[in-house]
């Protein structure tokens, strides 16, 4: 019987159970090889979850999670388990698979003493399986390798068992089998983790120390902030100090998930669980902080984490001028769930007042415009995104550019652009096809590695710049989908960069502004003014569009006057149709920037961003 | 035809609201029109969206035959609802059938609704009567017996004079036949219209001034000119989708326009709305004319639009409009039905608001040769005037009359004027 009955539940009590019962454990795997789907099995079996309360990828709760079909935030909640005559608290945490959100990873195995490492038994092993592996490893977590979707016709789960056992060292007999669809395999899954996963050791007596792992903003509740109990125990009522910036705030209410959030009496060693202090501001429950008791508080802080780096930067402005103030709050909210996101205020010429924002990567720049435009009901203008480049002038003074705007003209010494660690895994048939590309967007191979017969490993330095945009789509559009992509920071290099100004009807706009190698300046103004052309409405005017370097056109392309704006008939069945058509257009003007006298559409500056991973991931789902 | 509009449930007797009873000692004065949809076709043209069917769509001749008595159950109908309502009876100024093709049915089925009309309400002095005619549709008999019933106007759907510009509008009729109809229908009494349509794919500005030309060589004085719109879920469509066909882009539009208005012009038109010209402004049609001016009408028929202005007794309340619209359900077979139930065929309606009422007045007004009065423009209307004058779209001479009066270019790009007009 594996969900424990009532006597054998008294035992693993929330604060009232021995850690030796616990076990924490993650779920990771490469984007879209079935966390979510087993994470629902393990849901159900459970019982934390009732049959006709379920419903697929029920820790994807975010609009914007189950419309992409992917998960963006880690999830933890707690489960019983008995095996034999024991019962067990199981704490799970269902992770993101995608690159961008990698850091969500990191932060959830610190809360784990291991991680079920799952591999998709018609894909193997990817780019992002090794990516996290790694993570695991440096965390010292016991890994248990597990094969998903052996339901699926295509699945070879020998081949992979075989692969997966090389990897992580081991007997591909003991490589798991499972199916998050069917739930074949689950229970043994969960009985394994019980019998491998160590349990969590801390020192009950001690001063509490609990590592913050996630901290969410709820309209109606505040900060919820998860954390891990390392030693000691919190109760409600008592303070707590934040170690980092030693507030203190009374623990109003504590408790864990299951998988809504259950009060509790309290938390004690390695478990993990959510506290609610009545903070709303955003600065004071910061993730990788350590929490510890008032009355008697800890010496010395938990390791923490390190922040993650943004990649990738683009100006965020609202559309109506007027909601500067309300982004200000939105961003700020954000941030709190968010700790990748980074922005100061900055102005455009074209666009007003505005944030330089940071991010991860393109999907997590357009998850976030996505959600500040439907949580805070914003209407919002992203800039091309861009990297950081570090500037020296002819007399030697160093110049950070992050928004291309502010590239310095003429008196360059050099200019160095940030360079990524990249690793590809591809089947063997198409080597040939990825060195291709990474040729083309000027990366430098540093080495290559068959992993099995039929699987390479190929190791690059290329330029960040030229990877954030659609070097992931040409990847997998490339090699039929079966390439696969991950990237670290691997310093910086000095490169032939040029900035390219585009031009409207004579004017500088610059939010459009990009800085691009030399040899692709001309390639790029071109695709631009042609897309501008498309995307630019025809006015009652002609209206020139130009590509520059310098003061050196490169590109030009002319949006013709308009000739023609009128519905020829117009009879007695036709007003109220045309009426409402008027106000939608009228409705659609409101969604334009005007551009001196240049009335330019939100997606012509969204345009920038062309194809890129985020649409990846979300085609992938249709 | 287009989906009909999102409304509210029309009342299951018709009943218009409170609001547009008028005082007793203040009867309103503008026109009333009364328009009469008729929804059958021999065949249908890939590009029409009308409300209209074919036979075997309909599944045999039942409704047409019984189509002339089910529509003179809904004139009874509108008698009695606007006489509830308090609303001024007037004789109606302006009969209009249109289609489909009510030529489709027999000429004494018209002429016995026409009949209806004048039983119900009168018929004004002068009344202008119309009915829209397919070239292939009449006989000098057939309309010999509506003159002789009434009718003032006949207006044909000519299209094209171009033989390959007919047929990929799917037209059946032959374009020398038009000479033979428009002369039948003076030699009966009857004013005459020609309809055309540029910008057909494959039409070239030769084709089209060879139709305008054709236009003009009958002596018609009445010319509606119409640019081709490809109507989503058409036939044409999906024929422009799949690449079948290809669609002249909006300068060859805008160039055919120019001629339009170059042509008729020389040969003495006048253009008096933004789609029609005609021989000095005696001979405009009265009933359009009635829409643009945002005058009363009732539409009898499936599909069918009316629109009854808010009345002059003030009776407010709190959700006074400022003039209610509805629509007749579409089906033939379920406008009849309803009607046999003794309901009325409405399938919803709108109460619009004085902003959109405004809106309405503002997008119709300024269509007209006669110019928009400038007072009904809000402050920023207003404001925006000088703009338009100095970049040519609007008349300066009229503005500073009063009237905001769209130049040749501002024809052209209306929709524009009219956004800027009502921001
Ligand atoms: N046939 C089959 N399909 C599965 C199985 N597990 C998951 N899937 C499908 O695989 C797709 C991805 O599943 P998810 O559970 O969202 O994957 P994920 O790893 O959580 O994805 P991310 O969170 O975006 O990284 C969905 O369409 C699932 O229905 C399985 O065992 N068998
Ligand atoms: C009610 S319709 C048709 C009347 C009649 N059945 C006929 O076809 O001649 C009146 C006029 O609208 C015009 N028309 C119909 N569909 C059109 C379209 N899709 N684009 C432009 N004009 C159209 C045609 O000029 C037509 O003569
Ligand atoms: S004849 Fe006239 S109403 Fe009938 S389908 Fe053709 S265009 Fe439409
Ligand atoms: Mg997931």
């Amino acid at each position: 019987m594996p969900i424990p009955g009532p006597a054998l539940s008294a035992s693993i009590e929330p604060n009232a159970t021995a850690p030796e019962l616990i076990r924490n454990f993650c779920i990771i795997a490469h984007i879209d090889h079935g966390k979510s789907t087993l994470a629902d099995r393990m849901l159900q079996l459970t019982g934390v979850v009732e049959a006709r309360a379920m419903r697929a990828q029920y820790l994807d709760r975010m609009d914007i999670e189950r419309e992409r079909g992917i998960t963006i935030k880690s999830q933890a909640v707690r489960m019983p388990w008995q095996v034999d005559d024991t019962a067990y608290a199981l704490n799970m945490i269902d992770t993101p698979g995608h690159v961008d959100f990698t850091y969500e990873v990191s932060r959830s195995l610190a809360a784990c003493e291991g991680a079920v490492l799952l591999v998709d038994a018609a894909q193997g092993i990817e780019a992002q399986t090794l990516a996290n592996l790694y993570l695991a490893m440096e965390n010292d977590l016991e890994i248990i390798p597990v094969l998903n979707k052996i339901d699926l016709p295509a699945a070879q789960p020998e081949k992979y068992a075989e692969e997966l056992a090389n990897l992580v060292g081991g007997d591909p007999a003991d490589v798991l089998r499972v199916s998050g669809k069917t739930g074949e395999g689950v229970e043994a899954l969960l009985d394994r983790i019980v019998r491998d996963v160590p349990a969590p050791v801390g020192d009950p007596d001690a001063a509490a120390r609990a590592m913050i792992f996630d901290s969410v903003y709820d309209i109606y509740r505040g900060v919820v902030t998860y954390v891990r109990v390392i030693d000691g125990n919190l109760s409600p009522r008592e303070r707590i100090v934040m170690m980092s910036t030693r507030a203190q705030h009374e623990l109003l209410e504590i408790g864990v998930i299951s998988p809504e959030p259950n009060p509790t009496k309290g938390l004690g060693v390695g478990e993990v669980g959510y506290l609610i202090t009545g903070v709303k501001d955003v600065r004071q429950s910061k993730v990788g902080d350590t929490v510890t008791n008032a009355g008697k508080p800890a010496t010395e802080a938990l390791g923490g984490y390190k922040d993650p780096m943004p990649m990738v930067f683009s100006g965020l402005y609202p559309v109506d001028g007027s909601d500067y103030p309300v982004l200000r709050d939105a961003l700020d909210k954000l941030k709190l769930n968010d700790a990748a996101l980074n922005y100061e205020p900055e102005t455009s010429v074209a666009l007003g007042f505005g944030f330089r924002v940071g991010f991860l990567g393109l999907l997590h720049l357009e998850i976030v415009r996505e959600r500040l435009e439907r949580e805070f009901d914003l209407d919002l203008i992203s800039t091309a995104p861009n990297v950081i480049y570090d500037v020296e002038l002819e007399d030697r003074t160093p110049v950070r550019v992050t928004n291309p705007s502010e590239f310095p003209a003429g008196k360059i010494r050099e200019v160095r652009e940030p360079v990524v660690k990249a690793t590809i895994l591809t089947p063997s048939e198409f080597v040939g096809t990825v060195m291709g590309l990474c040729t083309e967007r000027r990366g430098a191979m540093q080495g290559m590695d068959y992993l099995s017969e039929d699987r390479v490993e190929l190791r690059y330095t290329l330029p960040l710049a030229e990877i954030v945009f659609d070097f992931f789509d040409q990847l997998k559009s490339r090699t039929r989908g079966y390439a696969s992509l991950d990237y670290q920071e691997g310093g910086d290099q000095v490169a032939d960069l040029v900035k390219v100004d585009i031009l409207l009807q004579g004017e500088k706009v610059d939010a459009f502004s990009a800085i691009v190698h030399k040899d692709k300046a001309y390639e790029y103004g071109v695709a631009m003014t042609a897309r501008l052309k498309e995307l630019i409405p025809r006015h009652q005017f002609e209206v020139p569009i130009q590509a520059a370097v310098g003061a050196r056109v490169i590109a030009r392309e002319t949006v013709r006057a308009m000739r023609k704006d009128v519905l020829a008939k117009c009879y007695g069945g036709d007003i109220s149709r045309k009426r409402k058509l008027l106000e939608k257009q009228k409705e659609g003007k409101k969604r334009m920037k005007n551009i001196g006298s240049v009335e330019v559409p939100k997606d012509a500056f969204i345009a920038a961003l062309s194809s890129d991973s985020a649409k990846d991931a979300k085609d992938k789902k249709k | 035809m287009p989906a009909l509009p999102d409304g509210v449930p029309v009342p299951a007797d018709g009943a218009l609201p409170a609001w547009t009873a008028d005082a007793p000692d203040a009867p309103r004065t503008g026109a009333f029109g009364v328009y009469v949809h008729v929804p059958f076709c021999t065949v249908r043209c890939g590009y029409c969206d009308f409300n209209t069917y074919t036979a075997s769509e309909l599944g045999g001749g039942a409704s047409q035959v019984a189509y002339a008595t089910t529509a003179l159950r809904e004139v009874e109908l509108a008698r009695k609802v606007l006489a509830d309502a308090a609303v001024t009876p007037r004789p109606v100024s302006t009969v209009f059938f249109g289609g489909g093709t009510p030529t489709s049915l027999p000429a004494a089925d018209l002429v016995r609704v026409l009949a209806g009309v004048r039983d119900a309400w009168g018929l004004a002095d002068g009344a202008e009567v119309t009915t829209e005619a397919n070239p292939d549709s009449v006989t000098p008999a057939s309309l010999q017996e509506l003159a002789d019933g009434g009718f003032t106007r006949v207006s044909f759907g000519m299209q094209s004079a171009v033989p390959h510009v007919l047929a990929t509008l799917e037209r059946t009729h032959d374009p020398r036949r038009i000479p033979d109809v428009v002369r039948w229908a003076r030699d009966a009494g009857l004013e005459v219209s020609l309809d055309l349509i540029y910008g057909t794919p494959g039409e070239s500005l030769e084709d089209w001034r060879a139709s305008l030309e054709a236009v003009l060589a009958t002596g018609v004085d009445h010319v509606s000119a119409y640019a081709l719109v490809v109507e989503p879920g058409t036939k044409m469509a999906a024929q422009v989708r799949r690449g079948a066909v290809t669609l002249p882009d909006e300068d060859d539009q805008a160039a055919k326009y120019e001629l339009a208005d170059e042509l008729l012009a020389a040969a003495g038109f006048e253009w008096y709305e933004v789609s029609n010209w005609a021989r000095g402004a005696g001979r405009a049609c009265r009933h359009n004319l009635a829409y643009w001016r945002g005058d009363d009408w009732w539409g009898i028929g499936p599909g069918a639009h009316s629109y009854v202005a808010a009345g002059t007794a003030g009776t407010a309340g709190d959700a006074a409009g400022a003039g209610v619209r509805w629509w007749n359900v579409k089906h033939p077979r379920r406008y009849a039905a309803m009607l046999e139930a003794g309901g009325s065929p409405g399938a919803g309606r709108e109460l619009l608001t004085p902003a959109e009422a405004a809106l309405e007045r503002v997008l119709l007004g300024v269509r007209l040769r006669e110019g928009l009065d400038l007072r009904v423009l809000s402050d920023a209307g207003r404001r925006a005037v000088a703009g338009l004058v100095a970049r040519g779209l609007l008349d300066g001479v009229a503005a500073v009359k009063g009237r905001a009066l769209l130049t040749l270019r501002g024809r052209l790009l209306a929709d524009a004027v009219v956004r800027e007009l009502t921001d």
